[in-house]
């Protein structure tokens, strides 16, 4: 695999990431638990949903299609987002751990990457840190207060844990082309980031006073990197891409 | 604070008080039963005053700061937030706001009135000639 195709892949693996949890949390609009709350957690969605965009232009530059063509004609096959994000909502406790758990290495996977060696990604990754630092202040925020509530806010807290974590886990799923990018200064590598990852959270769920699962039980939802999805994920782009299917040419 | 003198009184409308109910079968509301609100100030840049924006309901001040980010910085620049409990404002009654009735004719007391910008142009002028 060449320096290009890797990028591609990482490109892909980050765009896709972002655009799917920003659809899915978008689906709480409306619906929050109180109106401040719905309105932050919609304007992080809308963030997401704007970094996925970015992040299509930088692939359009390197010959694939435009944004709109990516995020709307591809099937569940074809998108390399890990499995996580792809889960439905639940209930709130779910839909904050997964905020909590996948912005935490979104963050600092920009992190890492304002010092990349391909300038583009490099210049995006300083210009979203910010914003992402917001959505992990949100989420640790919260994970604190509720896991720190009262006995049935902890007790849920905890159960969407277990049962996202081998998902979130599955975000560091290796590619063809890490050693490439290790090689070429353009991106860590997933195992480096899964290591910050984990000293980053582990303090601020002890302080909340919940448990990271046992380490024997640790086994990494894989898959979604290489396109192999839940059945939740299909759905999702036919909703989705509704609009779009009924008229592709339609300047909006 | 008021809310402390309110554990002495049953209420501060005197008709309530002259009519000595009895309360003891009414639950007081729990704290947080609903959200308090924070008054949320604004600072566009560095140095700058913060101004007033609004509120947010919040259960604490570090969830207030999140939520006054979202409400009120999410367009335009910002450079710092302050969230202030409202229970914490204390302001002028409305029945006394005829003290206020004769300030707008008091133009004498508005800078806007100086005619200063004048005698600094005077003043340059005498200097160059």
């Amino acid at each position: 695999m060449n320096s290009i195709e890797a990028l591609k892949e990482l490109l892909y693996k980050m765009a896709d990431d972002q655009l799917i949890i920003g659809h899915r949390n978008s689906e709480w609009t409306g619906i929050g638990p109180i109106l401040e709350e719905d309105i932050a957690f919609s304007s992080m969605a809308q963030d997401k949903i704007g970094q996925s965009e970015h992040l299509y232009n930088l692939l359009h530059q390197l010959g694939e299609s435009d944004a709109d063509t990516l995020a709307f004609t591809r099937n569940a096959d074809q998108f390399h987002n890990s499995q996580l994000t792809e889960l439905p909502i639940g209930e709130y406790d779910f839909s904050l751990i997964r905020h909590f758990l996948f912005d935490f290495a979104e963050m600092l996977r920009f992190d890492g990457l304002r010092n990349s060696a391909y300038m583009p990604l490099a210049q995006l990754a300083k210009k979203f840190y910010g914003e992402i630092k917001y959505h992990t202040m949100h989420a640790s925020t919260w994970v604190r207060q509720l896991g720190q509530g009262n006995e049935e806010s902890k007790a849920r807290m905890q159960s969407a844990l277990n049962e996202a974590w081998n998902y979130a886990l599955g975000i560091f799923e290796q590619g063809e082309g890490e050693t490439v990018l290790q090689e070429e200064k353009i991106f860590e590598g997933e195992a480096s980031l899964q290591e910050k990852w984990l000293n980053a959270i582990t303090p601020i769920l002890e302080e909340a006073g919940l448990s990271i699962p046992d380490k024997s039980t640790w086994e990494p939802k894989n898959g979604g990197r290489k396109g192999y999805h839940t059945d939740y994920l299909q759905p999702l782009l036919d909703e989705m891409s509704e609009v779009y299917s009924i008229d592709p040419t339609a300047d909006w | 604070m008021a809310e402390e003198n309110n554990e002495k009184i049953d209420s501060l409308d005197p008709r309530i008080m002259r009519a000595s109910l009895d309360h003891s079968d009414i639950d007081p509301l729990e704290s947080l039963d609903q959200f308090q609100t924070f008054e949320v100030f604004h600072q566009a840049k560095r140095g700058a005053q913060h101004q007033h924006v609004g509120i947010v309901h919040a259960p604490n001040p570090e969830m207030a700061l999140l939520y006054a980010k979202e409400q009120y910085a999410r367009r335009g620049v910002t450079a710092n937030l302050w969230v202030v409990p409202s229970k914490y404002v204390f302001a002028t009654s409305y029945f006394d706001d005829d003290m206020f009735d004769t300030t707008p004719e008091k133009i004498h007391r508005d800078p806007a009135t100086y005619k200063v910008m004048d005698k600094i142009k005077e003043y340059k002028e005498r200097q160059e000639a």
